[in-house]
């Protein structure tokens, strides 16, 4: 009986996980009257905006993937060497993003950093991009903070420094040159999260009225019919393929540790 | 070494508080001071003195229904959300099934809580809209007319299934280690003891279990009343819920009140401070338990 | 019949058999261990005892009912966990009442039954405490009431001490003997530890690989183990190859000195006996016949026993001796007599 109950909810659910991504596969592929076809997303690849917009967030999504590395790498091996009664602090700070909701944070943002201010970032459009990517960087901070914590819980970072620091290595060297590439999976893994992130993101964006992939949907979403299934379709297939990715690089630094 | 060590902690202690520094200033400029605006925002006036007017002015019909809606659009995906997460989750990890289901589960659940916004909108659309896949199935094949039964897919219910989407994988997520954690001696103790498998789960395994329980459905209620994106694409402006009206009121003063949005927003931030708090408490007071 | 009869007791996981053909008989009211290496499969048995596990074949009776088919609630069996598995959300008193919770029990006769139940223990004081609360010690007496609360027939307890520290473990063992025996409850104990069961059960089965390899009260176990495996399981032993010179009359040669063996034994030219520590005497000593010489290698003092490394006839052989005030133990590297003699010697077969 427990067993019946058990495949009934599963299969339940994984219908209405299903059922979805299939539909917008299907509506995709019906664009040409009558017959399936890749109609849609030929007129999305056609689409110099499509190219505009997908490339803007690739670039702002680098920039955060950068920018919360060099925040987030130095301050968790800072917390977990020589501070750690800094730690509940640095938890707080990155659990804040998944409290506080996006648009609460960017209407903050536009009221604090506006023309009339000390930082006026939305003055221009290079400072409303980073500010756009300093939006992304907190959103993106619980995830990149907890695989890098993670990562470096797993290696000893005490004796690591202080047997560099025994050969005459400075901070920046112990951190480009030790820290970084042992903790790189648990980078790469908030990496590609923060991709996904970004390339989806759409609250920001639109307050902030850059042009990036997420409001680029919405737009296309209320005028067309068939591109915006092709879209998500898209979209859906990068935010698979990045946590396919995430997985392949945990297990493959899992074989490399076993070998060393 | 043991010169003066008391005078060198002391000098110590500034430096090394300085590795910390540009986390900090990030964390001011782009968390703590935009929140904290907010905050102040939404009790000051146009001259900028203290003044409780912005909040009485929340006091409108049509702001005091974008709450309501917001908070059953809230109750209702999150009890829907934990309700069907805690049957997947309990049906992978007691269910007998066999153990290559859980992996993907998973891994599944961890990419369909970050598929919310827009491309869930559309994907959703293409399946329960006015033309959508299924709609169309139920109509040519069996007869069953959605849009007659008073079902509308760019509605309240409608956002209610969509939300589902990423509610349930974050419920799987948050209560399969959880369920983990129910021992299986904890089952066999009570068996001996003569309790028969409802006993179990009546006496033992949901009490164990209920403060996750209820602690995901407060982290599930504030996921829900913070999204927009989705909600945007689904229905666009039309559907009254705080996100929404936020949205309008930033991107052009519709209510006529710079400040309301202040308030507006401080009204969410209330909303998710409280809803998050309740978790982490409860998250606190089971791991206690469980020592 | 026994109380608990177990007949032609069998387990398998796939291809592996787990328990083969195990045969048991327990009598109303007496304490049996299950002793022996991880992976005999003593657990196992506990297990199916307890309706956790089907057996692939064989009977389990108590009290001329059978309960091979009965699940684990119908059984009326009560069990301690080597975790204690005490239900974390409810006080000791409620953990203590749960099977008579469940039972249907009224309320007043619940609490007085718990009461009782507490004071058996010695925990009167802690009914409100939660487990988390508690030391692991006062967590498995915990159970121990919740398992007696609802009169059990059978008490099950699967290696209850090992979770917990030396000196606890042995105060506990005592006591859980102490109350099982003042309730007269038949009970199965299953554990690794020899000393554990040598030291408070009435009878031992030592097991091995899934049989039962003897059957027997800790005496004999110890003294005359019917097996190689029992006999190098519990206890230490000392293994020689002795020369037989006369089969018929049981007398052989243990390097250089006379060893009168009971008679008919095997014959051969070379067999193997084993003697333990305590039956290798220091010096000369009257009842010990056979007197040989050894050279001390290793001399550790215990407290009340001295044990001692010797070279004797080719093996290195432990000796135990009593601690005499008056008497310093010898010195490594001395050359000392040791007596011993043929009935005290374990004959090995094979």
């Amino acid at each position: 009986m427990t067993r019946f109950l058990a495949w009934f909810a599963l299969i339940f659910g994984c219908l209405y996980f299903l059922l979805p991504l299939v539909g917008m596969a299907e509506f995709s592929l019906k664009m040409r009257r009558g017959e399936y076809s890749f109609d849609a997303y030929r007129r999305v690849f056609e689409d110099p905006t499509f190219w505009a917009t997908f490339s803007y967030s690739l670039v702002l999504a680098g920039a955060t993937i950068v920018m919360g590395v060099f925040l987030v790498v130095p301050t968790a091996y800072w917390v977990r060497l020589k501070l750690p009664q800094a730690r509940p602090f640095v938890e707080f700070v990155t659990l804040l993003p998944l409290v506080i909701p996006a648009i609460v944070l960017v209407f903050g943002y536009i009221r604090l950093y506006n023309t009339s201010s000390w930082l006026p970032l939305t003055g221009s459009a290079l400072g409303t991009d980073f500010l756009l990517t300093m939006g992304y960087t907190t959103l993106a901070l619980p995830y990149m903070y907890r695989s890098v914590d993670t990562g470096l819980r797993t290696i000893d970072v005490g004796t690591l420094t202080e047997a560099a620091q025994s050969l005459g290595a400075g901070w920046i060297t112990i951190l480009g040159r030790i820290i970084l590439p042992n903790v790189m999976v648990a980078v790469l893994s908030g990496a590609f999260l923060t991709l996904a992130i970004v390339l989806g993101e759409f609250t920001m964006a639109a307050l902030l009225n850059r042009p990036a992939f997420g409001p680029y949907m919405q737009l296309l979403g209320a005028n067309r019919a068939y591109e915006p299934p092709a879209l998500a379709v898209i979209a859906f297939a990068i935010t698979w393929g990045c946590m396919g990715l995430m997985q392949l690089v945990t297990r493959f630094s899992k074989h490399e540790r076993a070998k060393a | 070494m043991a010169k003066g060590p008391i005078r060198r902690d002391a000098r110590r202690l500034p430096l090394e508080w300085l590795g910390i520094l540009p986390f900090a200033v990030f964390a001011f400029l782009f968390l703590i001071l935009p929140t904290l605006r907010i905050v102040t925002g939404a009790f000051q006036d146009q001259a900028g003195g203290f003044t409780l007017q912005n909040l009485m002015d929340l006091n409108t019909a049509s702001i005091r229904a974008a709450y309501w809606t917001s908070i059953k659009l809230s109750l209702y995906s999150a009890s829907l959300g934990c309700l069907i997460g805690f049957a997947m989750a309990a049906a992978v990890v007691f269910g007998g099934l066999p153990k290559r289901v859980r992996s993907p589960l998973l891994t599944f659940s961890g990419v369909a809580s970050n598929f919310a916004g827009v491309p869930l909108a559309f994907a959703f659309i293409a399946t329960l809209g006015p033309a959508g896949l299924i709609t169309v199935w139920l109509r040519t094949d069996f007869g069953i007319n959605l849009r007659a039964m008073g079902f509308n897919l760019l509605s309240f219910q409608g956002l209610v299934i969509t939300y589902l989407f990423f509610q349930i994988p974050l419920m799987i997520l948050i209560i399969t280690p959880a369920l983990d954690g129910l021992k299986r001696e904890w089952r066999e103790a009570a068996e001996v003891l003569g309790a028969t498998g409802l006993q179990y789960w009546r006496m033992v395994a949901l009490p164990i279990l209920f403060p996750s329980i209820l602690g995901t459905f407060a982290l599930l209620f504030a996921n829900a009343f913070g999204a927009v994106a989705t909600a945007f694409a689904l229905t666009g402006p039309q559907l009254n819920i705080v996100p929404i009206k936020l949205f309008a009121q930033i991107r052009g003063d519709v209510l006529g009140n710079p400040n309301l949005g202040f308030a507006l927003a401080f009204g969410m931030i209330v909303m998710t401070v409280v809803a998050n708090t309740v978790y982490i408490v409860l998250r606190v007071r089971s791991e206690r338990w469980l020592k | 019949m026994s109380y608990l009869a177990i007949q032609h007791l069998e387990k398998a996981f796939g291809s592996n058999l787990v328990v083969k053909d195990f045969n048991l008989g327990v009598e109303k009211g007496e304490f049996i261990s299950l002793l022996g290496p991880s992976g005999c499969g003593k657990t196992t048995v506990l297990r199916m005892v307890a309706g956790f596990e089907r057996p692939t074949a064989g009977s389990i009776t108590i009290d001329g009912q059978e309960v091979t088919g009965l699940k684990a609630n119908a059984r009326n069996i009560g069990m301690m966990f080597q975790a204690y598995a005490l239900f974390p959300n409810l006080t000791v008193a409620d953990n203590v009442a749960f099977g008579l919770k469940v039972k249907g029990v009224a309320r007043t006769e619940r609490e007085a039954r718990v009461a009782e139940m507490l004071a058996l223990i010695g925990l009167p004081e802690m009914a409100g405490r939660f487990p988390f609360q508690l030391s692991g010690g006062q967590q498995q007496r915990v159970a121990l009431a919740r398992a007696l609360a609802p009169s059990p027939r059978v008490l099950l307890l699967d290696e209850p001490l090992s979770a917990l520290d030396a000196k606890v473990r042995v105060s506990l063992r005592n006591e859980i003997r102490e109350i099982q025996q003042r309730l007269g409850i038949t009970t199965i104990f299953v554990t690794h530890d020899q000393e554990e069961a040598m030291s408070i059960s009435d009878r031992i089965v030592v097991m091995n690989a899934g049989i039962a390899d003897q059957v027997g009260t800790p005496f004999e176990i110890y003294n005359r183990p019917t097996t190689r495996f029992v006999a190098n399981f519990v206890g230490t032993l000392n293994t020689f190859a002795v020369q037989v010179e006369d089969a018929a009359a049981g007398r052989v040669r243990l390097g250089g000195a006379a060893l009168t063996l009971p008679p008919g034994l095997a014959a051969g030219s070379e067999m193997h006996i084993a003697l333990r520590p305590e039956a290798l005497r220091l010096g000369r000593e009257p009842g010990y016949e056979t007197v040989v010489r050894g050279t001390v290698e290793e001399v550790h003092f215990m407290g009340s026993i001295i044990r001692l490394r010797a070279r004797v006839a080719g093996e290195s052989v432990v000796l135990d001796t009593f601690n005499r005030a008056d008497q310093p133990p010898p010195v490594p590297g001395t050359d000392v007599e040791i007596s011993l003699s043929g009935k005290d010697a374990i004959v090995l077969n094979g």
